[in-house]
Parts: structure tokens; C-alpha cells; sequence
């Protein structure tokens, strides 16, 4: 029963991580049809400034953080208007490659400029204290963790259907040209959307850096838990991405816990399976 | 007729002016064409086919481990590992394929990854029988073909890997004249329209891929015979990233572009890489978005590319 409850709680913050970072892929492929391989380089990014700006110059927890997630933004915004747009209109094999490559240049930077060591990023004392949720002892990091994940699916609902941009996210999603010749300014939405996504990856990898450690190879060590959710999900789904993710952090903690020496192959094995029975994923559109 | 002919012959003739103009780097020349030969699986798979694919390590690697472990345990015969490297690259293809052709686009692409991965993995967990992280040792090829020893210059290792490769070459070079081969474009150029003209694309994309890990297992055999080392490596994103980089630099569907392609890389990476491999992740990055900004359709469509710009068209992605 420990146990079970045990692989709950771990699996459920892992999960919030992974949802964290992939929404914004989700998003970004199924509005701009964009295989972005350098999506894990944001979450990269935004973990080696925190580092920076944490370990390097001090400040503490909450601001780095924010600057962090910031700065990542501020990124994200120019590499969008200068690399992205152009490469929307090509083919898949071509995406792939320029975003390949964009991954190498991040890669490249951070290490150029940190090093290629370990990017640790120190945690306040409130949380690294623990809680007693009777059963077990959790790191108040832990449980901030999936705190802020459910703000941010929240978040994200209330943005997606509330709000005037997300009635045109949606349209454009749906139907870019339609979307386009409504007179919605789609432009400013890939933008945005992409910069939303790029904060969201940076936000999961500062705090996911406990489970998936930060240093400058991430995005390509990541690359393929990412898009594994991604693919579950189904392009373009928000709930798809979110249920993915948590059924992902499960499975996966699950066979660490019950089958170590496979953990790994079982993970792969499921997800194989999986999308041979449905390649869309659980939530995708056609 | 003497226009076909010309780059194969050209090629040869480089190969041979490469082997007496660089006497001391013969280790290299020969990872060179042993690379070519993964490229031009790759080009089988992508360029024929049009299977988007960033896992063709799977094969090579399986390949490597298939001839290495065969030499050392069953027999030394070079040739004999060959086929037993071919053998284990089509049947992970055949295995692999069987689901991943069933899907498209990025679940396509990440299942690829996904396969070195656990291929990776398990080579990393079997260690009694690969070696796990310390690699693969002790394998002794015989002499080829009972005559040329491997020699500790790499003379035999070169002018052995040269043979393999323009027979894989040849191979690739009739298959893609061959009704297969075409219709292997059509299901490129149309899946839809050759799926209604009776053709099962499905089938037939496995069978290429099938054919193509095999290649990629032959690449794989020789390395392991000629480095007489197999590491984990072998399975990494990064070759398969790499080899797909060198496919498209060059230009894919054109035999030839996949090996200037790779020629190139390799050369450039020589130059570049020294012993820092960061800085070469900046070299490859940007190399790999100027080749998809200013040569989409690579280095050998470049007559086409700049015919087509001086009519003022403009092509994107394949």
C-alpha cells in the first residue's frame, strides 16, 4: 500500500514536470506544424540562467526563478520571429534538421558559457524542508511542484477558454488560413504562443532540475521523453498533453520502483505498443 | 550512357588518389567509406522511400554487435561477419519496422529515436555478453577471403571497406532503376495515389526499410572488424543525427550526393572538431541550418537548385 502510494506521489510530480515542458511543444506542433526538436533547449536555457542567477550571483530562489523564466522568454521571442517563421512553410525532414541544429548551437552556448558540468540550482530552505504526509516524508519542493502544475493546467484552461486570445488560439489551430482570413492576426499568436510555451519549458526544467538534472547536454538526453509525451497526447491538445504526462511520470516511476534492472525497456515497451494500436495518441487530431 | 557512369568512375578514382595522397590517415579514409555505407542506408530509407527516420543507429549498431560477437564466438571469416552484421540489421529493421511503418510523421521519427534507445540499453544491460559501457573487445577478424590480412596500418582495412561499399553502391544503383525502386519514389512523390494503383504501400515501405537496416548492419560488421572495437556509441543519437545531416548535406535519392555528402562532413569535422567537441556542435549547428536555408535539396541538386532560382521558383522541403 506504501508503495503504491509512493510511486503515486513521485509519479504525479514527475508527471506535472514533463507537462510543464511539453505543453508548450504540444501547442506549438499543433498550431504551427512544427517538429521542434530544440523545444528541451528552452527548458535548458531557463535552468542554466537560473543557475546563473541563483549559484552564480546569488539571488534568491523566487526572483531567479522568475528572471529565469523571463530571460527565457526574451530568447525565445526573436529565435520565433527570425528562425521559426521561416521554417514553417518546410517539410518535416527539413524542421527536423534546422531544429537539430538549433539544438547543437544551444548546447554549444551554454556550454561555451557554464561549462558542461552539472547546473545545480540551490533551493531555498522553506523548500527543502520536509512534510509528513503520514505515510511517507516529501520534500516541500516536491509538493511545490505539483502545486505549481496544477496552477498551471488551470492556468492554461482559463487562458485557453476564457480569454479572447484563446478563442484565437483555438480558431487558429483548428484552421490557420480560415483563422487568417478572419481577419485574426495569426502572426502574433505563433509568437506568443511559442513564447508562452518557451516560459512554460524553462518554469518545468528550473523546477523538474531535482529529477531530470540540468547540464548542457539536456535537450538531447530529454529530447525523446518529450516528444513521447507529445505523441500520447496527441498533437495540439492541451488535456491530451496533461493526461499523457501524468500517465507517463506513473508508468515510468511504477517501473523504476517495481522492476529496476528493466525500468527503461518496460517504459519504451508500453509507449511502442501504445502507438501501434493508436499512432494519433489518446486526444489527437486528424 | 557515359554520363551514368561518370560519377561512380570519379568516385573510384578519388578513392584510389585519396589512398596515396594520405598514406598516414588511412584509419580515417576508411571511417569515411565505412560512413558512406550507413549514409547510403539512410539514403535507401529516406531518399528512396521517403521514411523520415533519426534512429538508423539501431541498425548499424545491432550490425556491429551482430559481427562482433559472430567472430568471436562462432568465426573469424570476415565476409561470413558481414552477412552475420547484414542479417542482425534487417531483422531489427524487419522486427522495428513492422510497427514504426504503421505510423508517420513525428510519432515516426521519435519511435525511431526511441528504438536506438532501447537497443542502447540493452546492449548496456547485457554486459556478460557485450561488454556493457566498456565495449565490446577481443574480436579477431581472419584474413579476407582467406588471402589479405588485416594489417596494423589499415591497408587491407581500407581498400576491404572501399569493395563493400561501391558493391553496396552497385546494389543501390540497380535496385533504384528497378521496379521496386520506382515505385519505392512513388510512394515518396503519393502514397495515396500508389496505394490506389494497387500497391501496398505498407509492405512495401517495410521491405525498404528492412533491405536499408541491413545495409546499415554491413556498415556496422565493419567497423567492428576494422576498429576491432564495439562501444555503445555505436547506437547513439548523435550518429544517427550525424548520418542524416551528411544525407541531406549532400542531397538525398541521389546515390552520389550521399557519399559527397558524407565526404564532406567528415572532412569538415577533421578540420573543426580537433579534440573539442563542443565547439564542433557549433560548426555542425550552424552548418545544418545553412544547408536547410540556402541548399534544401543539397549539395548535389545545386545545378537544379540554382536553375530553378534563376527562373525565380522557389522549392521547400522535400
Amino acid at each position: 500500500m506504501n508503495l503504491l502510494l509512493n510511486i503515486a506521489v513521485d509519479g504525479i510530480a514527475y508527471g506535472m514536470i514533463l507537462f510543464m515542458i511539453a505543453v508548450g511543444l504540444s501547442v506549438t506542433m499543433g498550431l504551427m506544424r512544427v517538429v521542434n526538436l530544440a523545444h528541451g533547449g528552452f527548458a535548458l536555457i531557463g535552468g542554466a540562467l537560473a543557475h546563473w542567477l541563483g549559484a552564480g550571483l546569488g539571488l534568491p530562489f523566487g526572483l531567479a526563478l522568475l528572471l529565469a523564466v523571463a530571460g527565457t522568454i526574451v530568447i525565445a521571442m526573436p529565435l520565433e520571429r527570425l528562425v521559426y517563421r521561416r521554417i514553417y512553410g518546410f517539410g518535416e525532414l527539413q524542421q527536423v534538421l534546422a531544429t537539430i541544429g538549433l539544438t547543437f548551437l544551444m548546447i554549444a552556448s551554454v556550454n561555451l558559457l557554464l561549462g558542461s558540468s552539472l547546473l545545480a540550482i540551490p533551493l531555498p530552505e522553506a523548500l527543502s524542508r520536509s512534510v509528513d504526509l503520514g505515510f511517507r516524508q516529501l520534500t516541500a519542493h516536491r509538493a511545490a511542484v505539483i502545486a505549481v502544475g496544477a496552477l498551471v493546467i488551470l492556468g492554461l484552461w482559463a487562458l485557453l477558454d476564457r480569454t479572447r486570445f484563446g478563442i484565437r488560439l483555438r480558431a487558429a489551430v483548428d484552421n490557420r488560413d480560415t483563422a487568417s482570413a478572419l481577419g485574426i492576426d495569426t502572426g502574433r499568436i505563433y509568437m506568443l504562443t511559442f513564447a508562452l510555451g518557451a516560459g512554460l519549458a524553462a518554469l518545468g526544467g528550473i523546477l523538474g532540475a531535482e529529477l531530470l538534472p540540468i547540464d548542457a547536454y539536456y535537450p538531447l538526453r530529454y529530447m525523446v521523453l518529450f516528444l513521447i509525451v507529445v505523441a500520447i497526447g496527441g498533437l495540439g491538445s492541451i488535456l491530451g498533453s496533461f493526461v499523457a504526462a501524468l500517465a507517463i511520470g506513473l508508468i515510468e516511476t511504477a517501473s523504476r520502483y517495481l522492476v529496476p534492472d528493466m525500468a527503461t525497456i518496460t517504459f519504451f515497451g508500453i509507449v511502442i505498443l501504445f502507438l501501434a494500436l493508436r499512432p494519433r495518441g489518446l486526444m489527437g487530431r486528424a | 550512357m557515359a554520363v551514368r557512369f561518370l560519377p561512380p568512375l570519379l568516385m573510384l578514382l578519388a578513392a584510389v588518389a585519396a589512398y596515396f595522397l594520405f598514406p598516414y590517415n588511412l584509419a580515417f579514409l576508411t571511417r569515411i567509406v565505412i560512413m558512406v555505407v550507413l549514409v547510403l542506408s539512410l539514403d535507401l530509407v529516406l531518399g528512396f522511400a521517403g521514411i523520415a527516420t533519426l534512429g538508423q543507429a539501431a541498425m548499424y549498431g545491432a550490425g556491429a554487435y551482430a559481427a562482433g560477437l559472430f567472430a568471436i564466438h562462432v568465426w573469424a571469416d570476415p565476409v561470413a561477419g558481414l552477412v552475420a552484421g547484414a542479417l542482425a540489421g534487417a531483422v531489427l529493421a524487419a522486427l522495428s519496422g513492422a510497427v514504426l511503418m504503421r505510423t508517420q510523421g513525428l510519432t515516426l521519427i521519435m519511435l525511431t529515436i526511441a528504438v536506438a534507445q532501447i537497443c542502447a540499453e540493452i546492449a548496456n544491460r547485457a554486459r556478460g555478453v557485450t561488454g556493457g559501457a566498456d565495449g565490446l573487445r577481443g574480436i579477431r577478424p581472419g584474413k579476407v577471403l582467406g588471402v589479405w590480412e588485416f594489417d596494423f596500418i589499415g591497408i587491407t582495412g581500407y581498400w576491404y571497406a572501399l569493395a563493400v561499399m561501391l558493391l553496396v553502391f552497385a546494389v543501390l544503383a540497380i535496385l533504384g532503376r528497378s521496379p521496386f525502386g520506382l515505385s519505392l519514389r512513388g510512394i515518396h512523390e503519393s502514397p495515396a495515389r500508389m496505394e490506389a494503383i494497387g500497391v501496398s504501400v505498407y509492405r512495401r515501405r517495410l521491405a525498404a526499410y528492412t533491405l536499408g537496416g541491413g545495409i546499415a548492419g554491413i556498415a556496422g560488421a565493419l567497423t567492428a572488424q576494422i576498429t576491432q572495437l564495439v562501444s555503445l556509441e555505436t547506437f547513439s543519437f548523435s550518429l544517427s543525427a550525424e548520418a542524416l545531416i551528411m544525407l541531406i548535406l549532400g542531397g538525398t535519392g541521389r546515390l552520389y550526393g550521399a557519399v559527397l555528402g558524407t565526404v564532406i562532413f567528415m572532412a569538415v569535422h577533421h578540420v573543426a572538431a580537433a579534440n573539442d567537441p563542443f565547439n564542433w556542435l557549433f560548426v555542425i549547428g550552424a552548418l545544418v541550418l545553412a544547408v536547410v536555408f540556402f541548399l534544401p535539396a543539397g549539395i548535389a541538386h545545386l545545378p537544379t537548385s540554382l536553375k530553378r532560382l534563376s527562373k525565380g521558383g522557389r522549392h521547400a522541403g522535400s
